[in-house]
Order: C-alpha cells, then sequence, then structure tokens
C-alpha cells in the first residue's frame, strides 16, 4: 500500500495538511541490521562509546526481553514482528547550541511542526530528537547557572554517571518489569535527562520534540526527569512521525522522581503515524507532599499501550492525570492510569477521555490501589467516551484494589453521543453541521485541553478536526 | 410582496404522523405575531420545522423568507439568512460557553458589525448581569446544569446578541417566574425596537401582557383555525381554547381533513 492509498480516503484539507508528516529525509550515518541480537545490542553501546555499567545494563536488559512473554492483555500484538524492526541508527554527529547551526533539510521539518517559534516565544530550553539521538539542545543560561541540568539522555550517561547509576532503570521501572522495559533497556537511545536542583523552581515549561523518521525503526527515547525537594519544573514532549508503510515500534520509558514537597507537571501530545506500535511504560516515584501531574493527548499510532503510573510512597502525596486519546479507523487506543497509593493521606485524580470514530476502539484500563496502612487517602476517577457513530467502541475497565478502610473513593464513567438535537441546535445558530460537531468535540475536550499549552491545544484541536473530517457527516 | 414570512399550505409529518396540515401565516416587516393552542395543536411543530429540524418532513407548502424559498434549506443557511429561534427545551453542550457559542454564531452573520473579540464578551457580559444572570453564568457549560429559567434567559440573551431579522421564540415563557419573564419581555421588545419581527408561540396570555403583539393567531390540529388583533388572546383568557375551537369546528369541515 502506498502513501496515495491510505491518503485516498482523506479530505483535500488533510491531504495538504498531511504533507507535514511525509518527505523527510532519511538521515543517518549508521543503521544496525534489522531484528534484535546481542552483538547489535552490543553494537549499539560500542557506537556510543558507553561505560561498561550501561554495556552490562543494556546486556542484561536483553536477556530480560528474551525470556519474557508477550503480554497477555491489552491490545493485539500478533501482528509485531520484531526481526523486521531496525533498533538503532544514528544521525550526523555532533549537536546544535543554536538554530543557525541545524541543517537546512531538519529545520525546515521542524519550521513545518512549529518548534523554533514555540522555542522562540517562551521556552526555557529544546531537546530535539531526529531520530535516535537529541541534535538540539539548549537551556537558558539563568537554569544552568541555578545548576539545572536539561539535555539528552545520552549525553548524560557521559557527564553525570552518578546520578545516572543511581536512577537510570533502578526502582522506578527496573529493566526486568515487563518485555517492553527490558526491551528498551537494551537498546534504549536519546530521551531527555532533566535535573532539577533542591528549591529551584523552573518556572518555564521545558520541551522536546521528538520526531520518527526513517522507515522501520524503533524509538526508544529515555527521559529521567529528577526533581529535588522543594523543587519545580513543567516538561512537555511532543511527538510526530511521517507516514510510512511497514510498521514501525516505539517504545520509550519515563521515570520522574518527585521529592518532598517538590512537584514535576509532564505534558505530552502524541501523534504518531498510523502505523505505529506505541508501547511506552512511564512512571513517577512520589514522596511526601509532593505533587506529579500528567496531561496527555494521544493521536494516531496503530496501537497504543499507555498507562502512566504515579507511585504516591510519602505521607500526603498527590497524583493528578488528565488524558485524551482519539481513536480513528483502524486504531486501537488502550490508555489509563494506574495510581499506587502506599502512604497515607494520599490523593489521586484521574481524568480520562477518549474519542472513537469511523471504527475506532478505545480503552480506558486503570489500576487503583490502596495499600494497608494508606488511610485517609482519596482517590476520584472519571472516564468520558464520546463516539459519534454506532461502528466504534468504547470500553472502560477499571481495577480497584483497596487494601485499606478508612479511604475515600469515586467513580464515574459517562459514554456519548453527539445527539442530532445538539447539532440541529447549533446550526440553528448558523454554525455549519461540521462547525457543530467540531464545537461539541472541543466542548468534550475543554477540560483537559484548558490544562495544556495554548500552542499545543490549539494544535491538538486541529489535528482532531483533521482527524475527523471525513469519517463525519 | 410585502411579507418578510410568508407560510403557505404547510403540511408536516413525524414518521407516519400529520402534525401540521395545511397552515398559511404571514408576517410584515417589524411585526409581532402570538400564535396560541392547547398542547399538541402544533406550535412547536410549526417552529421546529421551521428550522428544518430533520426530523420533520414536510411534505406540502412552501415557506418563503425575504422572497427566498427556504422550505428545504438546513437550519445553518435560514439562521445566515437571519431568522434565529428561540428553543422550547435547549440542548445542552458540555464545555462550551455561551459566550463561545456566540463568538462563533457572531461570526455567521454578515450584517452584523464587526467589533473586537474583548469589546464582544464585555457585550455579552453586561447583557447578562442586565438580564439578572449570575456572573458564574458565561464560565459554565451551555445549558449544562441551568434551571428552568436560566435555560430560557441564556436563550433570550443569544437572540439578543444576534439581532436576528426575525425572531421565533418557542414557549419562551413557560416556566419563567413573573420577575424573569418581565427581563425576558423587556430584552425581546428592545430586540423589536431595532426592527426584529417576532413571533411569539405561547399557551398563556400571560407575557402579552408584556409584549403587545399586532396579531393573535390560534392554532389547532395543525391548522391556524383564528386570527385577529390582540383581543383575541384575552378572549382566550376568558373563554379557554375550548370554546374557540368549539366556534371553530362548527363551521367548517377540517376535522375530516386532520384524520387523514
Amino acid at each position: 500500500m502506498n502513501i496515495e492509498t491510505i491518503l485516498n480516503n482523506k479530505t483535500k484539507e488533510a491531504d495538504l495538511q498531511r504533507e507535514i508528516f511525509t518527505g523527510a529525509p532519511e538521515r543517518f550515518v549508521h543503521k544496525a541490521k534489522t531484528g534484535l541480537t546481542r552483538e547489535i545490542v552490543e553494537e549499539i553501546s560500542w557506537q556510543k562509546s558507553e561505560p561498561d555499567w550501561m554495556r552490562k545494563k543494556r546486556l542484561m536488559a536483553f536477556d530480560f526481553f528474551i525470556k519474557k512473554p508477550l503480554p497477555m492483555w491489552g491490545v493485539d500484538l500478533g501482528e509485531l514482528d520484531f526481526s523486521k524492526i531496525n533498533f538503532y541508527q544514528r544521525t550526523e554527529t555532533g549537536r546544535y547550541k543554536s538554530w543557525d547551526e541545524v541543517p537546512l533539510d531538519i529545520k525546515q521539518i521542524y519550521d513545518k511542526i512549529g518548534v523554533p517559534k514555540a522555542e522562540r516565544e517562551m521556552l526555557a530550553g529544546v531537546v530535539g530528537q531526529y531520530d535516535s539521538e537529541g541534535f538540539y539542545q539548549k537551556l537558558k543560561k539563568q537554569w544552568e547557572d541555578k545548576g539545572v541540568i536539561f539535555c539528552d539522555t545520552d549525553t548524560a550517561v557521559q557527564k553525570y554517571p552518578d546520578l545516572l547509576k543511581q536512577y537510570f532503570m533502578t526502582r522506578c521501572v527496573p529493566i526486568g518489569d515487563h518485555k517492553f522495559a527490558a526491551l528498551h533497556g537494551a537498546v534504549w537511545s536519546g530521551g531527555s535527562f532533566l535535573y532539577v536542583p533542591a528549591s529551584v523552581h523552573v518556572d518555564l515549561p521545558l520541551q522536546t520534540y521528538f520526531r520518527m523518521n526513517a522507515k522501520s525503526s524503533g524509538q526508544f527515547e529515555h527521559t529521567l526527569i529528577i526533581i529535588e525537594e522543594g523543587a519545580s519544573a513543567h516538561y512537555i514532549e511532543g511527538c510526530t512521525a511521517p507516514i510510512y508503510n511497514t510498521d514501525s515500534l516505539h517504545s520509550a520509558v519515563v521515570e520522574i522522581f518527585v521529592k518532598k514537597h517538590a512537584r514535576c507537571r509532564y505534558t505530552t501530545v502524541q501523534n504518531w503515524s498510523k502505523d505505529v506500535y506505541n508501547l511506552n511504560t512511564k512512571r513517577a516515584i512520589v514522596e511526601e507532599e509532593g505533587i506529579q501531574e500528567w496531561v496527555g493527548g494521544s493521536l494516531g499510532s496503530k496501537k497504543t499501550m499507555l498507562y502512566p503510573c504515579s507511585m504516591l510512597v510519602g505521607r500526603g502525596a498527590r497524583a493528578e492525570h488528565l488524558n485524551i486519546a482519539l481513536a480513528g479507523p483502524g486504531q486501537h487506543k488502550d490508555t489509563g492510569a494506574k495510581v499506587i497509593h502506599g502512604a497515607p493521606y494520599t490523593s489521586s485524580n484521574i481524568i480520562s477521555k477518549s474519542i472513537s470514530f469511523g471504527g475506532g476502539i478505545s480503552t480506558y484500563r486503570g489500576l487503583l490501589q490502596i495499600a494497608k496502612g494508606a488511610h485517609g487517602s482519596k482517590s476520584h476517577v472519571q472516564c468520558d467516551a464520546l463516539m459519534p457513530d454506532n461502528i466504534s467502541q468504547s470500553n472502560t475497565i477499571p481495577y480497584i484494589k483497596i487494601f485499606e478502610d478508612d479511604v475515600t473513593l469515586g467513580h464515574e464513567a459517562k459514554i456519548g453521543r453527539i445527539s442530532e438535537d445538539q447539532v440541529f441546535y447549533l446550526m440553528s445558530r448558523g454554525l455549519t453541521e461540521a462547525q457543530s460537531i467540531n464545537l461539541i468535540v472541543q466542548g468534550f475536550m475543554e477540560p483537559v485541553m484548558k490544562e495544556l499549552p495554548l500552542e499545543y491545544a490549539v494544535e491538538l484541536n486541529r489535528l482532531i478536526q483533521l482527524e475527523m473530517i471525513g469519517s463525519l457527516g | 410582496m410585502n411579507n418578510q414570512l410568508q407560510i403557505q399550505n404547510l403540511h408536516v409529518k413525524i414518521g407516519d404522523k400529520s402534525i401540521l396540515n395545511g397552515v398559511d401565516f404571514s408576517v410584515g416587516k417589524g411585526e409581532t405575531h402570538a400564535i396560541m393552542g392547547p398542547n399538541g395543536s402544533g406550535k412547536s411543530t410549526l417552529a421546529q420545522s421551521l428550522f428544518s429540524h430533520p426530523n420533520y418532513e414536510k411534505t406540502a407548502g412552501q415557506i418563503l423568507f425575504e422572497g427566498k424559498d427556504i422550505t428545504q434549506s438546513p437550519a445553518d443557511e435560514i439562521a445566515r439568512l437571519g431568522m434565529l429561534l428561540a428553543f422550547q427545551y435547549p440542548q445542552s453542550i458540555s464545555g462550551v460557553t455561551v459566550t463561545n457559542l456566540l463568538k462563533l454564531a457572531a461570526r455567521q452573520r454578515a450584517e452584523l458589525p464587526k467589533i473586537p473579540l474583548a469589546e464582544f464578551s464585555a457585550n455579552v457580559s453586561k447583557l447578562a448581569t442586565s438580564m439578572q444572570l449570575p456572573e458564574e453564568f458565561l464560565t459554565r457549560s451551555l445549558n449544562e446544569g441551568f434551571s428552568g429559567g436560566e435555560k430560557k434567559k441564556a436563550e433570550v440573551l443569544q437572540l439578543a446578541t444576534l439581532q436576528p431579522r426575525l425572531a421565533v421564540f418557542d414557549e419562551t415563557d413557560s416556566g419563567l417566574d413573573v420577575d424573569s419573564l418581565k427581563v425576558v419581555s423587556e430584552k425581546i421588545n428592545e430586540l423589536r425596537n431595532l426592527g426584529t419581527s417576532v413571533v411569539i408561540i405561547t399557551h398563556y396570555q400571560r407575557i402579552l401582557q408584556y409584549i403587545n403583539p399586532d396579531y393573535v393567531h390560534v392554532m389547532y390540529k395543525g391548522r391556524i383555525v383564528k386570527s385577529g388583533s390582540s383581543d383575541l388572546a384575552e378572549e382566550i383568557e376568558k373563554r379557554g381554547y375550548s370554546n374557540i375551537n368549539h366556534e371553530y369546528t362548527n363551521h367548517t369541515n377540517y376535522t375530516n381533513e386532520t384524520n387523514l
């Protein structure tokens, strides 16, 4: 199937917009053979001139990967063929500290997805990822002076080995956690490392764009965030991938450490192309009175499994999960949230919104666990699904495990349709049918949208409208 | 032709059921008409089918607005021509505020003056205050958790902002307390002063104490059976619909037709 065929059913407007996801040249100086062997893992480590501890960690992870079975729940991974995936490519060497140094063709792509503008206007630092290595990084001097570290994770392995040895895939997401965590441990490359020292408040968001550009490539970026006591930061990650025909695999890991009285907000807007398997593990350990906020928008991809997890290990720790997922034709989104209340007076609030259309399947899968001794804990879960047609599917699977009596729990689930009467009502005010449906969809997403930075909210809105054109009305 | 709105021999059915059986009705520019009638007489069907609700099928007849045939036009086209409806049962739209909707709706009306968004929002907010709506009203989801009275006020607020050339109020008075009825009537009268033609659909004569119509029509079994001046409303109030209908049915054979 070629790109023309894929786009066949799209409207002209959608075609034009889609151009921004195509036409990028493949750019790498090194590309490993497809499939995964011990030799490839060795090669990745050698190419990166990694210290021995990391090489050993990768090999240990590889052993786990071989032994662990595929998950038997969630999305159907039967068609995922590891032997056809390219696990590592290295782009041109060198990092670019300023925008002027970035090669023109890469620049054009970034221009199209709006990074430089955003960066110039308001962002404190940018680490962009082009294929497997961070290629552009910058952090405003004021934060560097306060000891904030924001770089790609490969650089961090070389420059900050003590921090990495302590935090990288140790107690947050251990390499043996599950098959994809193990795979990630073996082949990870790139990603962001953010370290905020005690009592430092980074008041502008720090941002990264990830982009998969080579055919059949894997992307295994590792993001590690450490917010020390009383500090705070907002990290934003945006991802887009162009249209390719063979199945690509994205399996990222995000590890976040929120120390006492610290606060971290992690915002992500993902728009993978329709052939990507998006299987991620994102987890935060939140200590006493710490706050972890997850804000996410998940578009695109063929199959997604994503359940950001907050482990509330300190008294009074808090987690907020806000997520919106869009599942269109041929897509299966299995997303949700996991919260482990492991200490007294911890609280969590989960809002999950999904839109399924054109035969798409979206599932909310949540785990809420309140451990013995976590008395006085509170949790509220709200799952809203919107289905504008009769051929799509929405499922809600909330697991709740409570081992403590003195807790407060709330769970709401709603499934809504776009009614003819609502559309008529808005049309009678002069809005076209398409405008009316868009407004209803926007209204549905509003609780999550209002938490996104404006440019992301605008972009997400635009993408969702684009996706839904042609399959509705 | 001087009529702004002209409805000729309109027949409408829902599914297999005939609701309107030949409505003839005209509104001249700047006039105010009241359509009264008992439950089930087809008043609301007339309002909904004027705006081409997809569930209502027009089987015969014609609707002209300012000379243009709008019988089969979709609701948005009709709205853009300048005819708007205040709903009896407005829909709630989660996550959309009344100001959001009005911003979009105002853009569809070419004849409204273009003003900066901030000024537009300020005007909406001023209007809400003058209608004794609470401040948070403008930040809440449209009609979600609104009281019956607030919903009706929200409809009138929308029409007052969009200033249609012709406004249809479908039972806007039902469920309103006296204070709210006064506020709503005041806004409708302000619209009339701007030159908007008005059609008020109501069960009761009550609202007509505040809005003096040029004409009153009585609807019964899907037809306008009697038309007159505002005196007719008082007559209905005194004698009830049944007497007026009885009087009418004695003089015609139309009851046979309605059973078709």
